[in-house]
C-alpha cells in the first residue's frame, strides 16, 4: 500500500487550547477513513491543515512523501486534496448547474482562463452527467441559496469531486440532515467517488454511519487521537466509548 | 433575453448604432466622443462591480491614459489617434498591473479607499509637477488617422469618432467574450464565496488583479480618446470628483450587458449637457435627482429597463 498522507507531530493551538497535540498518521490509498470525536475534539481543525486553511504551529504534512506544509487551500487543491464543508460552500446566487460548471472550468482550463466560453454544450453534458452521478439533476436550474440542506450536501461535494482529487475530505457530509437522509447521502457520495478512485476522509457524529461506510476510524479526543483502529474495534475502545460516543451520541451503538 | 439577441445586439446592432452616430450633428460628434471614451471607463468599472469592487479611483487610470497622449509626442514622433490611444491603454494597463499587486488583496469599501488613495497620490504628483503642467496641465499635440491630418476640426471630430466608436466596440467584444468564460463568471463568485473559489483550486486574488488590469486598460483608453478630442489635459481628470462620476454613471448604467456602460455614459453626458444648458445654477441637483430615481426605482440601471421590455416579448421564455 502507499502512503497518500503522513503527518509528523503536527501541533495546531489557539492561545491556550491545543486542538492538535502531536499528530502522527499514516493514511493509505484507497482508505476510507471516518473521523470522530466530540466537538472541539480536533477534527475540523485537521481537516483544515490537510487542505491549508490553517498552518501547523509546528509539524510536518506530507502528501506522497512532498511536504506539503504550509501550503494554501489553491495549492492544496491543485495537487489533490479537495474538500466538502460542514456548512455547504456555495455560490448562494447562482443555480446548481451554474455551481457545479464554474467547479468544472477551474479543473480544467488551466491558470488564465479568460477566453475560451465556460459554457460549451460538451461540458454542460458532462456537467449533467455529474449531477444525475449525485442525484440532484432536478434541482439543475434552483438557485443554491433556495436549496435544501441534503442538496446543497450533494452539491458541495460533487463541486470538489471534479477537479480530480486523489484525497477528498469531507467534514460531516451527514450534518443537519434528517436520518432518512443520511444514508442515502453517503450511498450517493461513495458510490460516486468509488468510480474516481478517491481515498476519503470523513469527519461523522453518527456512530451508524461509522461503522457501515469507515474502513478505519481515527478518534480525536484533546487534540490527540486515541483510537486508530477498524471501526468495530474502535468503537468498542474504552477510551472511545467513554470520550467519544458516552458525550456525542444518545442512541445505542450498534454492533 | 436570449444569448442569440444579445450576442446579435452586440455584433450587429452597436456598431450599426455606433456608425449612425457619425452622422450626429457637429455639436454632438464631441459629447459622442467623451461618451464613448468615460464609457470605457465604465466598462471596467463594471467588470469590477461584478465582483462587488467599486473603485473610487479609477480616475487614476483615465488621467494616466490622458497624460500618456500629452506626453508622449513631446518625446517620440507618434501623433497618430488610434496608436497613441493604444499605447495609453497599454501603460494605463502596466500601472494597474503594479499597483494590483497590493488592490488585489482589499475587499469592499477598503478596496474602494485604496483606489482613492492612489489616485489622489497621483493627483498630488501632478499639481507639484511644474514639468506635468502643475494645476493648468498642457495642451495635446494635432494628431493624425492613418497618416492622414484633416484641415477642418469638424472633420477631425468625425475621424476621432470613429477612432472612439472602433476601440469602444472591441473593448465590448472583449469584455463580453471574458465574461462568458471561467474567469469571466467567477466575477459573480467571487462575490458570492471566496472561499470556495479558492477551494475549486483558483486564485481569487489572481481573478480580482486580471479585472483591475482589464478595468484599468480600458480606462487609459478612454482617457487617451478624451485628452485628444478635449486638446488638453489638466489634473482634474485623476481628481475624486471624476472618478466619483465613473461610478456613478456605472449605477446609472447597471451592470447587466456590456453595452449598458455605453449607453448609461451617452444618457448622463446628454443629461448633463442639458442640465447645464437650462438649469446653469442647479444642474447638480438635476443629475442627482435622477441618480436618486434610478436607485429608487430601477436597481438594475437603465439597462434593465432594455431588459425588462425585452423579457416581456419573449413571453417569459428567455433564459439568462
Amino acid at each position: 500500500m502507499t502512503a497518500i498522507l503522513r503527518a509528523e507531530s503536527l501541533y495546531k493551538s489557539f492561545g491556550a487550547v491545543n486542538a492538535a497535540d502531536n499528530i502522527n498518521i499514516t493514511i493509505d490509498e484507497g482508505e476510507v477513513i471516518g473521523v470522530i470525536g466530540a466537538n472541539g475534539a480536533g477534527k475540523t481543525t485537521f481537516v483544515n491543515m490537510v487542505t491549508g486553511y490553517l498552518a501547523p504551529t509546528s509539524g510536518k504534512l506530507f502528501f506522497y512523501d512532498r511536504d506539503i506544509t504550509g501550503f494554501n487551500p489553491k495549492d492544496a487543491t491543485e495537487i489533490g486534496i479537495c474538500r466538502s464543508f460542514q456548512i455547504p460552500q456555495l455560490f448562494s446566487s447562482g443555480t446548481t448547474f451554474d455551481n457545479l460548471m464554474i467547479a468544472m472550468g477551474i479543473a480544467e482550463e488551466g491558470t488564465m482562463p479568460f477566453w475560451k466560453p465556460l459554457a460549451t454544450d460538451e461540458r454542460a453534458k458532462r456537467c449533467e452527467e455529474i449531477l444525475a452521478r449525485y442525484e440532484i439533476l432536478e434541482y439543475r436550474d434552483q438557485i443554491a441559496q433556495t436549496l435544501s440542506q441534503g442538496v446543497r450536501k450533494l452539491l458541495d461535494i460533487a463541486m470538489a469531486s471534479v477537479h480530480n482529487p486523489k484525497m477528498l475530505m469531507l467534514d460531516e457530509p451527514t450534518s443537519g440532515v434528517t436520518a432518512a437522509e443520511k444514508f442515502s447521502i453517503m450511498d450517493i457520495v461513495v458510490t460516486a467517488l468509488k468510480q474516481q478512485d478517491v481515498t476519503i476522509l470523513f469527519v461523522e457524529h453518527d456512530m451508524e454511519i461509522i461503522s457501515r461506510y469507515a474502513t478505519r476510524v481515527l478518534a480525536f479526543y484533546d487534540g490527540r487521537i486515541i483510537a486508530d483502529a477498524k471501526p468495530e474495534d474502535a468503537l468498542a475502545d474504552e477510551q472511545v466509548r467513554q470520550f467519544v460516543i458516552g458525550e456525542t451520541v444518545h442512541a445505542p451503538v450498534a454492533g | 433575453m436570449s444569448p442569440a439577441f444579445r450576442s446579435n445586439l452586440l455584433q450587429i446592432g452597436l456598431p450599426v448604432i455606433l456608425a449612425l452616430g457619425l452622422f450626429m450633428p457637429d455639436w454632438a460628434i464631441f459629447l459622442g466622443i467623451i461618451s464613448l471614451a468615460k464609457g470605457l471607463v465604465v466598462l471596467g468599472l463594471m467588470l469590477l462591480w461584478r465582483t462587488g469592487l467599486v473603485s473610487f479611483g479609477q480616475g487614476l487610470f483615465y488621467g494616466a491614459g490622458a497624460y500618456m497622449v500629452g506626453i508622449l509626442p513631446q518625446y517620440l514622433p507618434i501623433t497618430d489617434a488610434l496608436l497613441l490611444v493604444l499605447i495609453s491603454a497599454v501603460a494605463a494597463g502596466f500601472l494597474a498591473f503594479a499597483l494590483g499587486f497590493l488592490l488585489r488583496r482589499y475587499r469592499e469599501i477598503f478596496f474602494a479607499m485604496l483606489c482613492l488613495a492612489f489616485s489622489m497620490i497621483f493627483f498630488g504628483i501632478l499639481v507639484k509637477s511644474e514639468s506635468l503642467g502643475s494645476t493648468d496641465g498642457f495642451n495635446v499635440v494635432e494628431t493624425s488617422y492613418l497618416g492622414f491630418v484633416p484641415e477642418e476640426p469638424i472633420v477631425m471630430q468625425r475621424m476621432l469618432y470613429i477612432t472612439a466608436a472602433v476601440v469602444a466596440w472591441f473593448a465590448c467584444l472583449f469584455v463580453n467574450r471574458y465574461l462568458g468564460s471561467t474567469m469571466g463568471r467567477l466575477s459573480r463568485a467571487i462575490k458570492d464565496n471566496e472561499l470556495r473559489v479558492e477551494y475549486l483550486g483558483f486564485s481569487a486574488k489572481r481573478a480580482v488583479h486580471f479585472k483591475i488590469v482589464i478595468a484599468g486598460t480600458m480606462a487609459g483608453a478612454g482617457g487617451a480618446l478624451a485628452a485628444i478630442a478635449i486638446g488638453h489635459v489638466d489634473p482634474e481628470m485623476v481628481w475624486w470628483i471624476q472618478s466619483g462620476e465613473f461610478v456613478f454613471v456605472t449605477i446609472l448604467s447597471g451592470v447587466g450587458n456590456v453595452i449598458a456602460p455605453l449607453l448609461g455614459s451617452v444618457v448622463f453626458e446628454i443629461l448633463r449637457t442639458f442640465a447645464i444648458e437650462y438649469a446653469p445654477q442647479a444642474w447638480q441637483f438635476v443629475v442627482g435627482g435622477c441618480l436618486l430615481a434610478v436607485i429608487m426605482f430601477l436597481p438594475g440601471g437603465l439597462w434593465s429597463l432594455i431588459e425588462r421590455s425585452k423579457e416581456g416579448k419573449d413571453d417569459g421564455n428567455s433564459s439568462r
